[in-house]
């Protein structure tokens, strides 16, 4: 079978002369429901910014047809109701809301603590981690919990936030096999990224640490304790504090 | 209110309905019936709306007692079902009278069969729907499938109507494919044409520990393009989510064919995590998920590349079909 190898979906929008980096959008057809919006090809603050306000903004003034919207590092993939709606038409609606990305102003971040016990049967990669960088458990909990980040996106299950950055004394690869189950409220730690598992799921993350929080809650409580945009920190706890507040 | 007793749940029931959209956000994906047709029209045929929350069961069917009565169909997937010992036809409304127990079997067709009752299964709405999410143990009933001695409400719904069936032909229009036709995925510009040479030439296999999260494909292993080497080749025009040292996570699509390290491919379905770091060479079209839902283990499946118009098409005709007069029979 012939498969062409230029994709017939892809196209482009530039910014304008006077126009500033807001525009600087790509779109992508990624299903016959479903386009993506690229905001550069770098993981960057400001690539990050853009996403948090076209969501914002397409959360503030919701488009009739537009179903759905997973946000990531830098790129929003849109879904929309097919066959009612093209990809063109939707392109033509983003646009709309691109030009006014930098009227959008964002939510001041709000600031979550989340304790966590480090080590032993809560985090039982630590040690490794510790053997791969030559430093003491101490040092690595230090590290790891010195370090203020940013909720890039919530992604993967329910509730379970990307957070970035980890201090490049801990940038550890990911396990060469994932765990067919991780215990719920395990942080782990990948490339330069942490997180915590919100549930029991498989995952390939190194785990450091486990929190007593819930972080993905009933409707009526909030569902997901983190929001993009939040700004976080561990605060190491022992492990009898752990229990008292998981009983809580 | 009437109930259904659940005396045997059979492998894996779940409590479904069209799923929850606009959550991708929090992390939510919209889960949802794993072939919606079936249950779109098994609600339909027992006069409910079509989004209608219902049993959706999977390669073995369950024993389930109607105390009080019911009007009922199953649709989807064949399970051998007896009311009382007596077979009980697909995509046709029967009623179940007080007492009487309708018992399913394994698949003797696909992968999932629908049990639709007049009223729809009530049970608590998270996020506004019915749906089951497994994995994290929210929606549905209590957040899980089903199990022996769990008694679930059913609907408010007056009177019975009249009993319904689908139409030979409507049978025959929805029946599953084995191949499945697909759009380009957003990175397929990174694969070589040697890979989309093998991925669409070769037969694959779907594996055991395929769910409603993705379907595992066994077979041809589609080679890793290499790391940033496309990008210099194509400059602007290359899939802008390839960063140094690889994938950046973006959203998935529902049906994205992802191609992990060791290259064997995985679709992603209805309980899909809602973002990966997994280049996709591929997406199942809309007017294919139904065919989806209903592939089994060891089902074997090709692929069948078309163009976004042809998928637009084959998706409106669908739904043109299926509001169609010649759909369902009074």
């Amino acid at each position: 079978m012939l498969v062409p190898l230029v994709a017939p979906c892809v196209r482009y929008t530039f910014a304008g002369m006077d126009t500033s980096l807001s525009q600087d959008a790509r779109f992508q057809c990624a299903s016959d429901q479903s386009l993506l919006v690229y905001f550069g090809q770098e993981i960057t603050r400001h690539a990050h910014r853009q996403v948090m306000k076209l969501l914002r903004l397409l959360q503030l003034e919701p488009v009739a047809g537009i179903r759905n919207l997973h946000p990531a590092y830098c790129s929003l993939l849109v879904k929309f109701d097919a066959p009612r709606l093209r990809h063109e038409e939707v392109e033509a609606i983003l646009e709309r809301y691109l030009e006014r990305l930098d009227e959008v102003i964002l939510p001041e971040p709000r600031h979550v603590e989340i304790p966590v016990c480090y080590g032993r049967e809560f985090g039982p990669d630590l040690a490794d981690v510790c053997a791969i960088h030559g430093m003491t458990p101490a040092r690595a909990i230090e590290l790891h919990a010195s370090a203020k980040y940013l909720v890039y996106f919530l992604g993967f299950v329910p509730g379970f936030a990307y957070l970035g950055e980890l201090p490049t004394g801990l940038v550890t690869p990911r396990l060469a096999t994932p765990r067919r189950r991780v215990a719920r409220g395990s942080v782990g730690i990948a490339g330069n990224q942490t997180g915590v598992y919100p549930f029991a799921t498989p995952g390939g993350w190194r785990l450091i640490g486990r929190t007593p929080i819930k972080m993905f809650l009933a409707e009526q409580d909030g569902l997901s304790l983190l929001s993009l945009g939040d700004r976080v920190r561990f605060t190491p706890i022992s492990a009898d504090r752990f229990a008292a507040l998981e009983k809580e | 209110m009437r109930v259904i007793q659940v005396q045997e749940p059979g492998l894996f029931t779940t409590v479904q309905d069209l799923g929850r959209e606009g959550f991708g956000p929090l992390g939510v994906s919209a889960s949802g019936a794993g072939d919606a047709i079936s249950l779109r029209l098994g609600n339909r045929l027992v006069g409910n709306v079509e989004g209608a929350a219902g049993l959706e069961m999977t390669l073995l069917g369950g024993r389930f007692v109607f105390p009080e009565g019911a009007l009922l169909v199953l649709t989807g997937s064949d399970f051998g079902a007896t009311l009382d010992g007596e077979p009980v036809e697909l995509w046709t409304a029967f009623e179940a009278k007080p007492g009487q127990t309708l018992r399913l079997g394994p698949t003797r067709s696909g992968a999932r069969c629908y049990l639709c009752v007049r009223g729809g299964i009530a049970v608590k709405s998270f996020l506004g729907s019915a749906s089951t999410h497994i994995l994290s143990g929210l929606g549905g009933f209590d957040g899980r499938a089903l199990r022996k001695g769990d008694v679930l409400d059913t609907g408010a719904a007056n009177g019975l109507t009249r009993k319904r069936k689908l139409s030979a032909r409507a049978v025959k229009t929805m029946e599953p494919r084995k191949v499945l036709r697909v759009t380009p995925g957003p990175q397929s510009l990174w694969f070589d044409e040697a890979s989309h040479r093998l991925f669409y030439g070769s037969t694959y296999r779907v594996a055991e520990d395929s769910n409603r999260m993705g379907l595992r494909l066994e077979g041809v292993a589609i080679p890793m393009p290499p790391d940033g080497a496309r990008q210099e080749e194509t400059g602007r025009n290359a899939c802008p989510t390839r960063g140094r040292g690889g994938m950046i996570s973006e959203g998935v699509a529902l049906g994205a064919i992802q191609v992990p390290e060791g290259g064997l491919p995985v679709i992603l379905f209805v309980e899909q995590q809602t973002t990966g770091g997994y280049p996709k060479i591929a997406n199942v079209i809309s007017a294919d998920f139904h065919s989806l839902g209903q592939l089994r283990p060891r089902d074997e499946i090709r692929f069948d590349r078309v163009d976004w118009e042809t998928a637009r098409d084959l998706l409106r005709q669908q739904e043109e079909f299926l509001a169609s007069e010649e759909v369902i029979l009074e």
